[in-house]
């Protein structure tokens, strides 16, 4: 579960989701995004999430959320099920990262990923002077960190070509959540994208 | 905590229309005895149904009354979730408790009177089914003018019969609790409730189900029946925790007395249970529960039986639960899922076993609690 209060890739996910659509959240926390694509895009959603208080507080949130471990993969979800299934800021969080990618794939016709930039020039400034980043996507220190995989925008495009995923639409985020087009992988903090088969 | 919902007496409604049952056998009339707690609202909006498991009935919270309405020792079974502030809040909802057909808490079952022979029924009671429950508690909810339930919730045997209910009456249930339950029986599961069985079906004291005539009871083999049971409710970290090798202290006979701990607390849960249950009754609950199977009319298919649901579902599993796994509260909830119908699914980190659905776990109450407060009135 995250705390940021609002995230600039719900935005443009939220565009992306059209009405009606069945939309997967994987490792949905408290269901905020959930909650607004179906408030708002009247979306009919369901999230996976691993922790008791992002199962309780989604709960509450009235989303339906079903407890489960990523890394066990999406046993039980059928085939082609969701015309979405999204992975915001979590896949540098889970172990197996092919198997995710695979499996979001399997349930869903498009799968949305957001993820932290680990080459965002302020990610490069913090090494370069000898500390491990602290930004506002990548908001913790090295010994809480969540986080078990760091890769850049560059990394994610070679593993998507590896795996034969194709690249629908990517969009760029700098801190401030504004849309960077030049040198994304240097100017942009968080990159979100739309990947199918 | 808060105090619970107090002193509590049993109720009794008498049904004297026939009901059919799934096995072919008819009921010509029939009791029910059952509680409450709380107050039904003008809209009668606010009612749970709280469906008891195989070894369970009506009394489900506070203190049964004496005969001159002072509280006694005897606390509902499910006493820690329902009462003013608690999960299922007397304070907003009307809580229902009814003991099933078949049953030995006062509903009519094995040791009531059949109208035909004037005679105990004994083992010519009729073969009865979650289903059979279903439309006896749709009965009990006409005669309370209780036209759709907030929810209908319950642990194990009970969590089916939420289950089914949502199936057979999809409009009468607003909201399913199904709790460490399961879709039907493994074969596993199955082979226990045989063992059970034979216990009971094969001690001398049995007479054919007959008993009663013979004025004994079969409490040989249903105390054999509860210790298997027993085993099956437990974890094997619990019960190594709780018992490890610990000799009893009157051990070192090197003989078959009790030695370990375990066995004398296997003997006196066997002991306390065979003194007060019927020993037809866990025969019929056992088959109902084999029986169980609401995916059999649908091929197998759990999704095309669930379709017919408009309740909401909340699905509560524990971990360390091997005799209804989480495994298979899954099956109930991606069913759900595969049909987009709303479900919420929590698997709690627990080493109590099956029996886990009854223990009083911060993180588990808060779950049910946070999803009835969801609930609209």
């Amino acid at each position: 579960m995250s705390a940021a209060p609002e995230r600039a890739d719900f935005d443009l996910i939220a565009s992306w989701v059209q009405p009606g659509e069945r939309v997967l959240d994987l490792g949905c926390g408290d269901g905020s995004l959930l909650k607004r694509l179906i408030e708002e895009r009247g979306a009919k959603g369901y999230g996976v999430e691993l922790e008791d208080a992002g199962v309780l507080a989604a709960i509450g949130n009235g989303i339906n959320v079903i407890q489960g471990n990523l890394e066990q993969g999406l046993a039980g979800f059928e085939d082609q099920t969701f015309n979405h299934v999204v992975l915001s800021r979590t896949l540098q969080t889970v172990r197996h990262t092919e198997r995710i990618l695979s499996e979001m794939l399997r349930v869903g016709r498009e799968a949305v990923v957001s993820f932290p930039n680990f080459s965002y020039w302020k990610n490069r400034m913090a090494v370069m002077t000898g500390r491990m980043p602290v930004s506002e996507d990548l908001p913790y220190e090295w010994f809480d960190t969540p986080n078990l995989r760091f890769f850049t925008i560059l990394d994610f495009e070679a593993l998507c070509d590896k795996m034969g995923l194709v690249i629908r639409e990517r969009q760029v985020l700098d801190e401030a959540g504004s849309q960077v087009t030049e040198e994304p992988n240097f100017l942009g903090s968080l990159a979100v994208y739309r990947l199918g088969r | 905590m808060a105090a619970g919902v107090g002193t509590v007496k049993a109720q009794i409604a008498h049904f004297d229309q026939p009901l059919r049952l799934r096995g072919g056998g008819v009921l010509p009339a029939f009791d029910l005895v059952y509680e409450t707690y709380g107050t039904l609202n003008a809209a009668r909006s606010n009612a749970i149904l709280v469906c008891h498991a195989l070894s369970g009935h009506h009394h489900v919270a506070g203190h049964t009354a004496d005969e001159f309405g002072k509280p006694t020792a005897n606390l509902g079974w499910w006493d820690n979730i329902v009462g003013p502030g608690r999960p299922l809040d007397t304070d907003r909802f009307f809580i229902v408790g009814v003991n099933n057909l078949g049953g030995c808490h006062g509903s009519t079952g094995p040791k009531s009177i059949n109208p035909a022979s004037g005679k105990p029924w004994g083992a010519d009671f009729p073969m009865v089914a979650v289903v059979d429950w279903v439309h006896a508690q749709a009965r009990l909810a006409d005669q309370l003018g209780i036209d759709a339930w907030a929810a209908v919730m319950g642990g194990s045997l009970g969590g089916m019969q939420a289950l089914r209910w949502t199936i057979t009456y999809p409009e009468r249930v607003r909201h399913a609790i199904v709790i460490a339950a399961a879709p039907n029986l493994t074969a596993e599961n199955i082979a226990f409730n045989d063992v059970a069985r034979q216990a009971i079906l094969t001690d001398p004291d049995f007479h054919d189900g007959h008993y009663y005539e013979h004025g004994v009871h079969p409490w040989r083999g249903l105390r054999l029946a509860r210790m298997l049971g027993h085993i099956t409710y437990l974890a094997e970290d619990q019960m190594a925790e709780k018992f490890g090798r610990k000799r009893r202290p009157e051990a070192g006979s090197y003989g078959f007395d009790v030695e370990f701990e375990v066995e004398s607390y296997l003997h006196y849960q066997g002991d306390k249970f065979a003194g007060f249950f019927d020993a037809n009754t866990y025969l019929l609950m056992t088959r109902a529960l084999d029986y169980f199977d609401p995916a059999r009319v649908a091929d197998g298919n759990l999704a095309a039986a669930l379709g017919v649901a408009r309740a909401g579902f909340l699905v509560v599993a524990f971990s360390s639960d091997w005799r209804f796994s989480p495994a298979r509260s899954r099956e109930i909830v991606h069913a759900l899922v595969h049909n987009g119908q709303d479900v919420a699914f929590a698997e709690i980190e627990s080493e109590h076993g099956h029996d886990s659905f009854l223990m009083d776990d911060p993180h588990y109450h808060a779950v049910v609690d946070t999803y009835l407060k969801r609930v609209k009135l």
